[in-house]
């Protein structure tokens, strides 16, 4: 595909992804902070913000599997993967912890465990965009352009 | 940014990863130099060590030592650089408790370009 073909790609995707609410303004941040000196900074920053949400998920699936739920370690979890979400931008991952962290409140596991799909299904839907979206971008890089500037959607 | 011929130095404490990526990117981009701390403790013990910051981004719910505590401990050592918190808490008993601890101000998180334009202009007025 030519470069011109892929930026273009590349822009309606990432436009979609505002559009519907995956991403917001915080991911064109981390766009804007991608520089000569640092060109993986998306993918680096991204790809641990992936290896921490594996981690904080299954720790979240054993801690409410237990005998005797402990609200307090589960608010603990949900609290720091509302922390990283929202830092790369990942607004519908953000929006789900915050209706899990009133139902840790309530200490309702009914509603923890429905929370932990929902925040699961937002993660594994804006992992799987992000992952399609630094695709993009490495073919774009390996055709030789440059990653269009996305200051216009934040 | 630079302070008497040398560069603004900053500290980011917070115990989650991609935020320590993001904000120390986002303040070096800035031209600070910046170092981070994982907790409250390690903050202190940077301090204690001798090092010295033009400023502080602090972390409220932190493991082992929190902002609060941090902060507080900071200040009775008589360190009185700026201290900026972030939380996610919104206005609340939690986020008044964290100012009264000795904050030059409180941000709500995620922290971006805007607020850490705003911090360094607070900054310039402080040091001059």
């Amino acid at each position: 595909m030519e470069v011109e073909q892929l930026q273009r790609s590349f822009i309606e995707y990432t436009s979609g992804l505002f559009r519907e609410g995956f991403l917001d303004g915080q991911f064109s941040q981390l766009q804007m902070l991608q520089d000569e000196t640092n060109p993986d900074f998306v993918f680096e920053v991204v790809s641990l913000f992936f290896e921490d949400s594996d981690r904080l998920l299954h720790d979240l699936s054993l801690a409410l599997d237990q005998q005797n739920v402990d609200f307090k370690k589960i608010d603990a979890h949900v609290h720091q993967f509302k922390g990283s979400s929202s830092s790369i931008g990942a607004q519908r991952v953000k929006t789900a912890c915050i209706a899990f962290r009133s139902f840790c409140e309530e200490q309702n596991v009914e509603g923890c465990l429905g929370c932990l799909q929902q925040v699961k299904q937002e993660y594994l839907l804006v992992k799987t965009k992000l992952e399609a979206l630094l695709r993009l971008e490495q073919q774009i890089v390996a055709a030789g352009g440059a990653i269009p500037t996305l200051n216009e959607f934040s | 940014m630079k302070k008497g011929g040398r560069k603004i130095s900053a500290l980011v404490v917070d115990d989650d990863r991609v935020i320590r990526v993001v904000e120390e990117k986002l303040l070096v981009r800035f031209g600070l130099e910046t170092k981070v701390a994982k907790n409250g403790k390690e903050a202190l013990d940077l301090f204690v060590a001798g090092n010295t910051f033009d400023f502080v981004v602090m972390d409220m719910e932190m493991p082992v030592m929190d902002g609060p505590e941090a902060t507080r401990a900071l200040r009775a050592r008589g360190v009185d650089c700026m201290i900026v918190g972030v939380t996610s808490r919104g206005d609340g008993p939690e986020k008044a408790e964290f100012e009264a601890a000795g904050l030059n101000c409180c941000w709500e998180k995620p922290l971006n370009a805007q607020i850490v334009g705003t911090i360094l202009d607070k900054l310039a007025k402080k040091l001059s």
